[in-house]
């Protein structure tokens, strides 16, 4: 028997026992810093665009920081909305990393200058992942937004020039972007990257286009087996458990960790089970509340409820029940097919059957707290640029114009220079 | 992996108990490791104080019988770069 195990290879079953049950704290979270973003990328699964009032100030992040410390979550992995356009961002990321935090961040590259990229590369600390869900300019700016392929690769030059190394390239799989996968390894190389390639999840506006996005049957065995062959090259945060029912595992846990060993946080601070799943069913609590996030992750009912045996339901006479274990609880719930059976992308097309089979798509669950931008995609800043004005008093009025009603009997009557003024004339007559 | 050698925990490895025996996440490759079994923390916790490998075997309370097994653990943990020779 072999002690060790390092993940991503499989872990024997005791190990995947313990984490079903649920860890003391998460081996890892996702904390989304806030809801505003530059970009309006149609599937974003936290619907983000405008920032929320109520998000956690500075000081709140820190303390969670803190608890994090306490708690030894080795790293956290921030993400947003564009979580660098908080103005306390690198405050934050100093904060943590200070306090034995680890952090990964998701960016589009929107605010890494050359400057940000050296502070970064030289903190052993940090990881980054630039977000690039298309390998050409076409295929990326479809669905994140003219301009955001640019913005990227200046990103990714800019973190190369700098020295660091092995940042990550993160890439959503959809129909248009599998046959690109080897485009995406050549760019992940060239800038002396990791390949980052995740699932495309029915969450936030990606219920909105996940039909038209996400792959096809015949795609998910395309990109199992360019899986299978680059092994761990290429990381997938764990993504593809259910696609272990074409056989061999993919490299990872292979299970579903929500409320287990994962969970979220989002910008206002409510802990859910999962980033996919911003929904209140899987609301587990608030940071604010008196226990902090150290009592939601060990005294939430939902969490406990998580950690419980799951019951396979219509999957458990599968053969392929062991590898895949009924996929993702996010794409079922947001789908509206039930959480005991089939993934909607199950690759024995069991899912695709209860998906045909749904009465019509209006009565799915809605994400909750839409933050997309209210013109969305937002409008291109073009034309004249800033209208530069000066806010100044009339030189002529002492006070501001008010109603007649109301209008002083004296208002505009200065008696020097009505005096000046009545002088003059006469001055005029006597010439 | 010389088991007659020094060996600690590599500067940059964050070790987090667990009831099945702890959690490591190395912060320079990024990558985490699970030990499956308490006797193997205390080997890994003995490293920076015993001569050699082995030393730390016995002194974390492992049967000469078992020792191999461990060796063969700290060997997984050595390639992996989770613990290193280090010079008196």
């Amino acid at each position: 028997m072999s002690l060790v195990d390092t993940a991503p290879p499989p872990t024997p079953l005791r190990l995947v026992d313990h984490f079903e049950r649920g860890l003391d704290a998460p081996i890892c979270l996702t904390w989304e810093l806030t809801y505003a973003c530059n970009l309006s990328c149609v599937h974003c699964l936290s619907s983000s665009g405008r920032r929320d009032p109520r998000e956690l100030t500075t000081e709140e992040c820190k303390a969670v920081i803190d608890e994090l410390e306490r708690m030894q979550v080795f790293y956290v992995n921030i993400g947003g909305g564009e979580p660098t356009v908080r103005s306390d961002f690198w405050e934050l990321l100093d904060y943590a990393t200070a306090h034995h935090v680890g952090v990964k961040f998701s960016t589009n590259g929107v605010k890494i200058t050359p400057e940000i990229a050296q502070r970064l590369a030289a903190n052993g600390y940090v990881d980054v992942q630039i977000s690039l869900d298309g390998a050409t300019a076409e295929v990326n700016d479809h669905v994140r937004g003219p301009g955001s392929y640019a913005t990227a690769i200046r990103a990714m030059q800019h973190l190369s020039d700098a020295g660091m190394r092995n940042f990550k390239v993160s890439v959503v799989c959809t129909r248009q972007n599998i046959p690109q996968l080897d485009e995406f390894k050549a760019i992940a190389d060239r800038y002396g990257a990791q390949l980052r390639l995740t699932r495309l999840r029915p969450s936030g506006r990606g219920a909105d286009v996940w039909d038209e996005l996400h792959p096809t049957p015949g795609q998910q065995r395309e990109l199992y087996d360019w899986l299978l062959a680059h092994g761990e090259d290429v990381l997938t945060g764990d993504s593809f458990f259910h696609l272990s029912a074409y056989g061999q595992a993919l490299p990872g846990l292979n299970l579903c960790g929500a409320g287990r060993v994962v969970c979220l946080i989002d910008p206002v601070g409510d802990v859910y089970a999962c980033p996919f799943a911003i929904h209140e069913e899987f609301l587990a609590g608030n940071v604010r509340e008196a226990g902090g996030f150290t009592g939601v992750w060990r005294g939430s009912e939902l969490f406990a409820r998580l950690r419980q045996p799951q019951s396979g339901g219509a999957c458990s006479s599968c053969q392929f029940f062991d590898t895949c274990k009924g996929g993702c609880m996010a794409a079922k719930f947001f789908t509206g097919l039930p959480l005991d059976g089939p993934d909607p992308e199950c690759v024995q097309g069991y899912g695709e059957q209860l998906l045909a089979q749904r009465a019509d798509a209006s009565g799915l669950p809605k994400h909750s707290g839409d933050h997309s931008h209210r013109t969305s995609p937002p409008r291109p800043r073009t034309g004249m640029g800033p209208v530069r004005l000066t806010l100044t008093r009339r030189a002529d009025l002492s006070a501001p114009p008010v109603s007649a009603c109301a209008e002083d009997p004296l208002a505009g009557f200065h008696p020097e220079a009505s005096a000046r003024s009545g002088s003059r004339p006469s001055a005029e007559r006597t010439n | 992996m010389d088991p007659s050698a020094q060996w600690r925990l590599h500067p940059q490895v964050s070790v987090r108990p667990e009831p099945f025996g702890a959690l490591l996440y190395h912060f320079g490759t990024r990558k985490l490791s699970f030990l499956k079994d308490r006797t193997l923390v205390r080997v890994v916790d003995e490293l920076l104080q015993a001569p050699d490998a082995i030393a730390a075997c016995d002194r974390a309370g492992v049967a000469a019988e078992n020792r191999a097994t461990y060796l063969r653990a700290l060997e997984t943990l050595a390639a992996s770069h989770m613990i290193e020779e280090r010079t008196a």
